[in-house]
């Protein structure tokens, strides 16, 4: 071994990357006398902070003029200053200067927020160990290499390997909650044979460069030893301490520092998730095409008109209106491109720049709602729901797959003992006696025990092959388990005790290991903790069994299996292993199987969880053979997780099989309820789950995603056996079988009504396990893939419910992206609480995360978290609906807003010369979305709701009417735009009529275009205000506040914009035109005209479209009850009479 | 306690905001209150269009007091080059811009020997310059109608929006500028009767100065609130002496004159009246339909 720096000489040689770091612990070089060149690592300085002082401006201004519409509205602007235009530069530059000023000082808020972080962190005080000596340096000058020391509580300062701990047996014990909110303790271990003096240590580590994944380390540590061969020891994740983490129940540790700053894990992790965009913003990207079109050929038909007009005699400059010197001299097509960009200029309104500013606003405001709303707060845990991102809110209104994973999402991962069976008996420990029971019951009556020996082994196993640990408790605490352990002794065991007993913590990563190791509790098997590599078991006989623990065989969800080697008290060594049934039989002597497979089988049909449990002895020879592999391959430095891999798999054969458990896992409180509203709501729920299909299958029973209707396709290895022949043969066999079955010979059903009609038409329920789809998606040829991929795809979307079972991570990922992509690209949505749902969580549209028990991996990576799946229904029949609605309410409504308003200015170029006078005044142009019209909007979008959350949350089935982005499809969209065109039309040639005669005072004085425009002005705010009214459902005295108080506010600004004579102001163009005009009677009556002529339609539309819409649902309603109406269309309106009472009213909106 | 403190700050407020159970008045377009609704609106607007057609009809020449107007057609001074050329700082009496009108106002900004425009700009150098005399034919004598060019101009753009240099005499501030180059008199001297509307408040250079909306307009001349003609013109022979000097055939315009009297809605109009009782009476039926549909299907949401 001493050979490694040429090693990793030759690796970087070859490599362009080096992918491993040499460290000088404490920066001793090694006794080599090579000449040592300190390797540059960054310093410990965590930057999160985007900007400094100096950069702030120009950086922030670039990142903010990349988003397409704000470079937009600054090539508008610079059009503007640069080309003589109709409008001043201020219209459109203060909007934009509005808009950049709030999201600069937003950012610059938050940056300054990440600043103070950084420097707390920074600055933070440390204690450093350099030449002997303890130096309080800030946290930011460790650099790699230095021995950090760390005291109980504190966090550590960097990635740090541990080298020594005041424990006694070189252990410490850490808490990851702020990374990962696994709030429990974790051991980690001190490199072996570290001297004492850390001063005289003269050592290097060499590992792996940093990367992200907060569980994978490799590394080793050579320490030399005074002219000795160095000796060598290997680094996980076991002896690495993360920045973040804290330090608990250890007085004091001492690490040297591997990564430092930005390359701490933390860090690594920190660095942006991908972007999810919803459809919502698809759709307003293609309406903003269309309305750049428009805007585009609204300024191309004036440009051209206007020299078609001027192409006239006299028309181009009559002698009252010459032409000044330079617009003579300048080039002719040169003057058509300004004119042309002029318009541009005068038309840009039409897109909005506040439209963006008010969604941002809308959507960082209105999840708000979700983080506050105390039905989603879960008293257990004591937290509500979170909000990761705000860009998804309206997605969830849209949602048409959800999948979901079983355990801790479906079932409460809060596991339970149920019952084992040893030898191919079942004991129960119902009865509670310490005394292992045979369960009562015929078939157990008729048995044997099983031997003794048999027993005990099965519960030694139970106590050792896990990772629990026991909770530290403090002396008192100890004192009283002590008790209890006495009176455990005296047979009479109280079930109280016995419970307050259990409560005493054991701490694992899988909540079926804790329910294991008190299962084998009940049992009389106690299992005291884990001292330096010694595992303690209190026996049945109340004696001590010392184990040494040599090896952990870790689980991983590919092997589905752990094994743990030990050591007896008598010298045996012997390894324990356990795990799914389908990893453990191939392993274990045959002539075994059979007897404990039953049991298994009948357990997983009743909806446990199983565990097979299997041991073999290890002679001497054997397990010095199996250390040195282990050995070997945990000290690899490439490859390590492979090598480990095939040691396992090489290690854990020819086993016996002992027995199995079965722990249940209950339903999640309202778990059927809400899979039922789901499906209400027309949404396909697919159950992807790591689990046994038997397990999973009862799980679906229970959730009543399958009923005892439903006929059910089964795609796993097990029918794929059926009949011998080879697999492929019998997938497509079985394909073309199910798809007939429930593809073609369907009848075509409608979305709407697919579970009444239940009698007449079958429900299917579609099963596949991981093999199976491995097989689908990996089949040989490459057509036949993807033709399989598509008949699979079609077969699940024709299943009411679909069951993926014994998935691995990736897989759900996989099916999530199938369906994603699919025909019509349905919005998909992920539930799951652990780490292995993470995948598929961050594939899908939606994800979302259960604060469960398994740490906080899926919660971190998730777009909302929730504490429990009941949460779901509200999220997305209440939430999601409502916030669809009024996004996509938003949307329309803004680009009607300013269709209407540009529109009367656009038509103004046809009676004034097509010479770009603009109709509106200035100030009206800047202010209309800025001030008059853009906070009834906001409010409409925050609090709106068309029908109540109760009524939602009653009738699933409304949420099917905004399925597939309903209300903002083309048809609406165009509904919309035809409706700001005739209000635009309304309002200009309304004022144009009544301005054949100008003379509207009664003292016989005339007005003039700024009249004109005005007038024009105040109709189109007063009526994109109503139609705004008239929309609303929900009025809340702050939608009264804020309509009412945008219109008289307007009224008011009016007034004082025309009310004074403006210094600095070059012209006084609306001076007094607004009170002139309402001292105008005919004025007042063509706005009250206007107004109520744009609005009729709508309130007409309103009334003979509800009572449709109303029945539809009224229909659907009937159909859903048990007893449909036969023929349903004739006898529609009779139903109506029937339930219309018992209908909510607020169905009616 | 620590306990109850972390519960405090982590449940969510349970207010009517934050549960978005704000109370909320649920408007709906119910029948009930469309078919009265529309029958109420319906009646006021044919009320109000009939009262709006009658004064629209009403409205004669000889009823006074007249109002005399002058109309151009295809006279476009709502054009953008047009409507800017013009110095509002020199029209609100600052003298210092009389030396260096705004650039604006090109080409109309300094004359051919490099004077400048007092007012400057095309507005001011097109205004209109034709005059008129109304008089009545009494026994083969024409008798000059009095009437009054006070009054014609918004009083804000006389009293405030414009003002002259309060220089005396006010030719003074008008000192090395020259007039508009179509002017025949300077504006010190646009009203050789009254020196109090001269300059820049001057009524006719006022109305003038407000453009009109449209290529087709017509602006005030003068009232006939004076004398025997207060009452209106009565019925009889009229000549109009009209002193032309305002060309239009260039631009392909026409000029008009009208005598009109105006009423509360100012002057007449038939569109207000009209659109009131069309959709007046639009209301009407459409309420009737709707009674007719609804008692029909008996939709069961009206009890």
């Amino acid at each position: 071994m001493s050979n490694v720096g040429e090693c990793m000489m030759e690796l970087s040689g070859d490599e362009r990357r080096v992918d491993s770091r040499t460290i000088y612990v404490g920066h001793q070089s090694g006794p080599t006398n090579e000449a040592f060149i300190p390797p540059k690592f960054c310093d410990n300085r965590i930057v999160s902070s985007k900007y400094t002082v100096w950069n702030f401006l120009p950086k922030n201004l670039f990142e903010q003029f990349r988003r397409i519409a704000n470079f937009y509205f600054l090539i508008i602007f610079l059009v503007q200053v640069i080309v003589d235009t109709p409008t001043s530069p201020v219209t459109s530059g203060l909007p934009l200067f509005f808009v950049i000023t709030v999201t600069a000082i937003k950012q610059g808020y938050e940056d300054w927020l990440r600043h103070k972080a950084d420097n707390e962190v920074n600055k933070y005080p440390v204690t450093v160990l350099e030449d002997g000596r303890r130096i309080r340096k800030e946290s930011e000058k460790i650099k790699v290499g230095d021995v950090v020391e760390v005291e109980e509580d504190e966090t550590f300062p960097c990635d740090l390997i541990l080298l020594q701990s005041t424990r006694d047996d070189g252990t410490c014990f850490v808490t990851t909650a702020s990374l990962d909110g696994e709030s429990n303790h974790k051991t980690h271990y001190t490199v072996p044979d570290i001297e004492t003096d850390l001063e005289a240590l003269s050592a290097t580590i060499e590992c792996e460069q940093p990367q992200p994944d907060l569980y994978k380390f490799v590394g080793r540590m050579q320490i030399h030893k005074n002219n000795q061969d160095p000796t060598v020891r290997s680094l996980g994740p076991e002896n690495l301490l993360l920045k973040g983490a804290t330090l608990k129940n250890t007085q004091k540790i001492h690490g040297v520092a591997v990564y430092t700053g930005m390359e701490t894990k933390m860090a690594l992790n920190y660095q942006g998730k991908s972007q999810k965009r919803s459809a919502v913003e698809k759709s307003i990207n293609a309406f903003l095409l269309v309305y750049l079109c428009i805007l585009v050929s609204k300024a191309l038909v004036c440009t051209t008109l206007k020299y078609v007009w001027q192409s006239k005699p006299g028309q181009d400059e009559p002698w009252y209106n010459e032409k000044t010197q330079r617009e003579k001299d300048t080039n002719q097509y040169l003057k058509m491109f300004t004119d042309f960009l002029s318009f541009m200029v005068l038309f840009n309104f039409i897109i909005p720049v506040s439209m963006y500013v008010t969604v941002e606003m809308q959507k960082f405001l209105g999840s708000f709602f979700i983080a506050w709303d105390k039905d989603f707060y879960d008293p257990e845990i004591k937290e509500g729901a979170l909000v990761n991102t705000s860009d998804l809110n309206e997605e969830l209104g849209q949602v048409e797959y959800v999948f979901t994973d079983k355990t801790g999402t479906l079932t409460q991962n809060n596991m339970e003992f149920i019952e084992c069976c040893i030898d191919g008996i079942q004991y129960s420990p119902r009865d509670r006696s310490i005394e292992m029971d045979v369960t009562d019951g015929p078939v157990s009556k008729l048995q044997q025990r099983a031997g003794r020996e048999m027993e005990e082994l099965f519960l030694r196993a139970l106590c050792l092959c896990h990772t629990v640990q026991v909770k530290e408790s403090t002396g008192q605490d100890q004192d009283q388990v002590d008790g209890h352990v006495d009176q455990v002794d005296g047979l009479g065991v109280d079930e109280v005790l016995d419970e307050s007993q259990e409560q005493i913590g054991f701490i694992a990563s899988s909540p079926d290991e804790v329910a294991l190791v008190k299962g084998a509790m009940r049992y009389g098997f106690r299992f005291l903790g884990l001292e330096s590599k010694t595992m303690k078991i209190l026996n049945r006989n109340n004696d001590v069994e010392m184990y040494d623990l040599l090896h952990v065989l870790n689980f991983d969800p590919v092997r589905r299996r752990m094994s743990v080697i030990v050591r007896s008290g008598s010298g045996d060594t012997l390894l324990f292993c356990k795990g799914a049934d389908s990893s453990i039989f191939p392993r274990v002597k045959k002539e075994e199987v059979e007897r404990i497979r039953m049991h298994v089988e009948r357990n997983a049909t009743e909806g446990y969880r199983t565990l097979c449990v299997a041991y073999k002895y290890l002679c001497e020879d054997e397990y010095a053979q199996v250390d040195a592999e282990l050995r070997e391959a945990r000290l690899a430095l490439q490859d390590r997780d492979e090598k480990l891999m095939a040691v396992y798999n090489q290690v854990e054969t020819g086993m016996s099989l002992i027995g199995a458990t079965a722990v249940e896992d209950r339903l999640q409180e309202e778990a059927a309820e809400t899979m039922e509203a789901l499906q209400g709501a027309g949404i396909k729920v697919w159950v992807l789950t790591g689990d046994k299909m038997e397990t999973a299958k009862s799980t679906c029973y229970a959730c009543r995603l399958f009923q005892r209707s439903t006929e059910l396709l089964e795609l796993t290895v097990r029918t794929l056996e059926d009949g011998g022949r080879r697999r492929e043969e019998r997938l497509h066999e079985l394909l073309i079988e199910y798809h007939k079955k429930a593809v073609q010979d369907a009848p075509p059903v409608k979305a709407g009504v697919r579970r009444s009609w239940a009698s007449t038409n079958q429900d299917y329920g579609f099963i596949i396990d991981g093999a199976s789809l491995s097989m689908v998606f990996n089949s040989s040829s490459d057509s036949s893939s993807s033709n399989y991929k598509n008949l699979f795809l079609q077969i699940c979307q024709n299943c009411t419910a679909v069951l993926c079972c014994r998935m691995a991570p990736l897989q759900k990922a996989q099916i999530v992206k199938m369906v994603k992509n699919s025909k019509g690209s349905p919005i998909t949505l992920s539930i799951g609480d652990g780490a292995n749902d993470v995948s598929m969580i961050l594939e899908a549209h939606v994800g979302i995360g259960i604060k469960g028990k398994e740490g906080r991996q899926a919660v971190r990576n998730s777009d909302y978290a929730i504490p429990k799946l009941k949460h779901l229904k509200k999220l997305l029949l209440a939430h999601g609906h409502l916030y669809y609605v009024r996004i996509a309410h938003l949307v329309q409504y803004f680009f009607y807003k300013n269709l209407c308003f540009i529109l009367p200015q656009f038509l103004y170029q046809f009676f004034c010369g097509y010479s770009q006078q603009p109709l509106y005044d200035a100030a009206y142009l800047t202010m209309y979305n800025i001030c008059f019209t853009s906070m009834p909007i906001l409010a409409y979008s925050l609090l709106e709701q068309h029908i109540s959350i109760d009524a939602l949350l009653d009738k699933a089935t409304l949420y099917r009417e905004i399925g597939k982005n309903a209300m903002l499809r083309w048809g609406p969209f165009l509904y919309w735009t035809l409706l700001g065109i005739f209000h635009g039309v309304v309002f200009f040639f309304g004022v144009r009529l009544l301005f054949s005669n100008p003379a509207l005072q009664d003292n016989g004085q005339v007005f003039g275009n700024w009249s004109y425009g005005t007038i024009v002005f105040t109709v189109l705010v007063f009526t994109v205000t109503l139609k705004l009214a008239l929309d609303t459902r929900h009025w809340t005295w702050i939608n009264h506040f804020v309509i009412w108080g945008s219109l008289a506010f307007y009224v008011f600004f009016s007034f004082f914009w025309g009310g004074i004579i403006w210094p600095f102001m070059s012209q006084q163009r609306l001076y007094f035109v607004f009170a002139n005009m309402l001292s105008s009677v005919s004025a007042w009556l063509v706005i009250i005209l206007l107004i109520l002529l744009s609005l009729l339609p709508e309130i007409l539309f309103v009334v003979f479209h509800k009572p449709r819409s109303h029945h539809a649902r009224q229909v659907i309603s009937q159909c859903l009850l048990p007893a449909a109406c036969s023929a349903v269309m004739p006898t529609a309106f009779a139903c109506l009479g029937e339930c219309s009472t018992s209908e909510h009213p607020n169905l009616c909106a | 306690m620590v306990k109850h403190e972390q519960e405090s700050t982590n449940r969510p407020d349970n207010t009517a905001f934050t549960q978005q159970r704000l109370p909320a008045w649920q408007p709906m377009l119910s029948a009930g209150i469309v078919i009265p609704g529309f029958l109420i609106i319906g009646a006021a607007f044919i009320g109000i269009g009939v009262a709006l057609f009658v004064t629209s009809q009403s409205i004669q020449v000889l009823e006074g007091p007249v109002f005399f107007y002058y109309a151009l057609s295809n006279f476009f001074q709502n054009h953008r080059r047009y409507g800017v050329s013009k110095d509002d700082n020199q029209l609100f009496g600052d003298t210092s811009y009389f030396t260096s009108p705004s650039s604006s106002c090109s080409p109309y900004q300094y004359d051919s020997s490099n004077k400048p425009i007092v007012p400057c700009g095309s507005v001011a150098n097109s205004m209109f310059s034709d005059t008129f005399q109304l008089y009545q034919v009494v026994n083969g004598t024409n008798k000059l109608v009095p009437w009054d060019g006070q009054g014609i101009a918004w009083w804000t753009d006389y009293s405030i929006k414009y003002r002259n240099p309060s220089v005396t005499p006010l030719q003074n501030a008008f000192n090395n500028t020259v007039k508009p180059i179509n002017w025949t008199k300077p504006a010190y001297e646009l009203d050789p009767t009254d020196s109090s509307n001269n300059g820049f408040i001057n009524q006719d250079f006022l109305v003038w100065m407000r453009r009109a909306a449209l290529p087709n307009f017509r602006k005030l001349y003068r009232r006939i609130t004076q004398g025997d003609y207060a009452q209106g013109l009565p019925a009889g022979n009229y000549l109009l002496n009209i002193n032309y000097s305002y060309p239009v055939v260039d631009f392909g315009g026409r000029k008009k004159v009208v005598l009109s009297n105006v009423s509360w809605m100012g002057g007449k109009n038939d569109f207000l009246g009209i659109a009131y009782l069309v959709i007046g009476s639009l209301c009407v039926v459409m309420s009737v339909v709707m009674l007719i549909v609804y008692a029909k299907f008996k939709f069961p949401d009206e009890e």
